[in-house]
């Protein structure tokens, strides 16, 4: 405290008092215009995701006016809106805003954290390892939604372990981190595979999900772990987002700035990690939304700030409109991972290329 | 000013795995100085350096701000008076340099606290102290090595540190945005009384631009004092293996150093 008064008083001598309160007060405004269009991008895209929920409860096979909607959301009884809105439309359309908000926020912390948007938990095996856990426990054991998340996370944060300590070798390095991620991605999807054609009752429907990721067939039992993950981590993830910010800087910049590195990446792990997995357990690893959140809304929202919030609501976004259209937009019925994989390939392929010109460093 | 800070290193020895860089080392860093560490490459400058903005934890000994171990201060409180420039710090892609240089009162917001006119006043007067007001609103990613380390030196006086160090700060420059930085430090030190600790690689830049001078070899401190004192032949060949010749810079009255290989020789300096 005192310091900086002191400070403040003394440096008069080397900056001339009406220069420096010009400079502020330019500083300032920059830095204001740079808050203001972030909340616009974040108020847009809360409405986008509202007027998206809106139109996939009232269009699909019969269309019912946002009267029956509100009405059966209220809890009245409307004839056929009350099955059709109530139990398919509502939480499916719920499931998909909370999945995409926790593929969103976790993707880009991963991406902010190890300064490389190959670096989503989608690419680098956390979601496999996830979606592979969860499937071995759905499939194989038969247990209930909770032992099912608890088997995603756990998986998850070892998947998380196994590639952060491959790779260290004197540090860690991006590259060498998400090469092994993508190995160890591919050995798990092959477990989901084998787990799934070992399955007594092994169908499409459950393939897809644990490979892809798939709303179909949600229900309020899927909803509820989600929603309170989602509740008791994002507000951890947000509260960390000034030190993943200055993380951005490297370890010994932000370290000098003040922030315990060491002890705010743990709990940033565990928070994202938390969150892909309950998401994964609910519809297996919907594909590249993770991976897809972050640069788009990076893309909107500019440099500078804080990328957690909007790129949860892109994420929620991406969800919602891919599965909509994934059921009506073809002839054939596609479930929402197909829609978001054909979406992230070829920005995969772009990323890649990118590398390749840049000469390995992203 | 405050200027009283004691900052002192006591039986230090660092290392990585099974490797000891730093050897009981001991020092007192001058207060309101401007002071150099030189020794040749891996002899533990940069490690040094690290342990003493607690980038490194310790074997033994310890690093200690004003009766403080600095390993066992809060980290903001412990970043509100001592700031560290790595030697290559990583500026996210796209940011700015106002945003850039305002990363640098991190230590001096609270978890919820908002910006205030303070902060504003900070960055304001870094980035007018380092003449690259001009660039606040540019990317960095877009400026020249001279002007995107002024922007790096502007996020640290922006921290408003009494101490500051700086992990060779002047690499990747040329000749002119060599002096321009020490110039720039030299600036700092007179009229805010920081004291600076900094690492360089040229002796000659060291000697010139330091009031004490540490020349670190095997790990402890081979000889320090005043560049006059510290900057002879004897020093240079035991520290860096190398013959030389030191003369007086006539611009600086500094000593200078001359080094002498095997090639291109006049018969003087066969002497």
């Amino acid at each position: 405290m005192n310091a900086s008064t002191v400070h403040a008083s003394t440096a008069t001598t080397d900056v001339p008092t009406q220069r420096r309160e010009i400079t502020a007060d330019t500083v300032a405004s920059s830095r204001r215009r740079r808050a203001t269009r972030r909340r616009a991008v974040m108020a847009v895209l809360g409405a986008l995701i509202v007027v998206c929920f809106a139109i996939t409860l009232m269009v699909g096979q019969t269309f019912y006016p946002p009267a029956d909607v509100i009405g059966v959301i209220l809890g009245h009884d409307v004839a056929g809106a009350t099955f059709t809105v109530g139990r398919l439309r509502l939480p499916r359309a719920v499931l998909a805003v909370l999945v995409g908000l926790c593929f969103g926020i976790g993707g880009v912390t991963f991406q902010t954290m190890l300064r490389n948007p190959l670096a989503s938990p989608d690419i680098i095996g956390i979601s496999s390892g996830a979606s592979a856990a969860a499937a071995f426990a759905i499939v194989t054991l038969s247990l209930g939604e909770a032992q099912v998340s608890a088997f995603a996370i756990v998986a998850g944060l070892v998947v998380a372990l196994v590639v952060y300590g491959l790779s260290f070798k004197s540090g860690v390095v991006g590259t060498r981190l998400i090469l092994i991620g993508i190995g160890i991605a591919a050995m798990l999807d092959s477990v989901t595979a084998y787990v799934l054609s070992q399955a007594a009752e092994w169908d499409l429907q459950e393939a897809t999900r644990w490979l892809t990721g798939s709303l179909n067939g949600s229900n309020w039992a899927q909803v509820v772990p989600v929603l309170v993950a989602l509740a008791v981590l994002g507000p951890v993830l947000v509260g960390q987002s000034r030190n993943l910010s200055m993380g951005q800087l490297g370890d010994d910049t932000a370290s000098a700035l003040g922030v315990r590195v060491e002890r705010s990446r743990i709990v940033v792990i565990i928070a994202a990690v938390g969150l892909i997995a309950f998401a994964t357990a609910a519809t297996g690893p919907i594909a590249f939304v993770a991976f897809l959140a972050g640069p788009i809304a990076s893309r909107i929202v500019g440099p500078g700030g804080s990328l957690l919030i909007p790129s949860a609501l892109v994420g929620a976004l991406l969800v919602l409109v891919a599965d909509f259209c994934g059921q009506f937009a073809f002839d054939t019925r596609f479930p929402v991972g197909v829609v978001t994989g054909v979406l992230g390939a070829p920005y995969l392929i772009y990323l890649i290329v990118r590398t390749n010109r840049a000469g390995g460093s992203l | 000013m405050t200027t009283d800070h004691t900052l002192s290193i006591e039986n230090l020895t660092l290392g990585y795995a099974d490797r000891t860089v730093i050897d009981g080392l001991d020092l007192l860093v001058p207060a309101g100085k401007v002071t150099a560490i030189v020794g040749a490459n891996a002899c533990g400058k940069s490690t040094l350096l690290r342990s003493m903005s607690r980038l490194l934890a310790p074997r033994t000994g310890r690093v200690v701000l004003d009766g403080r171990d600095v390993h066992r201060m809060p980290a903001k409180q412990l970043a509100r008076t001592l700031g560290l420039l790595p030697q290559s710090p990583i500026a996210p892609e796209g940011i700015t340099v106002a945003d850039l240089v305002g990363r640098g009162r991190h230590p001096h917001q609270g978890i919820l606290s908002r910006w205030s006119r303070e902060d504003d006043i900070a960055v304001a007067e870094a980035l007018e102290a380092t003449e690259t007001a001009a660039l606040a609103e540019r990317s960095v990613d877009e400026l020249s090595g001279g002007q995107r380390q002024r922007v790096w030196i502007a996020m640290a006086l922006a921290q408003q540190t009494d101490l500051l160090l700086l992990d060779e700060p002047t690499t990747f420059l040329d000749v002119s945005h060599q002096i321009e930085v020490l110039d720039l430090l030299t600036d700092l030190n007179s009229t805010r009384g920081t004291t600076i600790v900094m690492v360089l690689h040229d002796l000659n830049l060291a000697a010139r631009y330091s009031d004490h001078l540490v020349a670190l070899s095997a790990g402890r401190v081979h000889a320090q004092g005043s560049p006059a004192e510290v900057l002879t032949e004897e020093v240079v060949r035991t520290v860096f293996g190398l013959d030389s010749r030191v003369i007086l810079d006539p611009t600086s009255g500094k000593p200078l150093m001359l080094p002498i290989g095997r090639h291109h020789m006049t018969e003087l300096s066969a002497l």
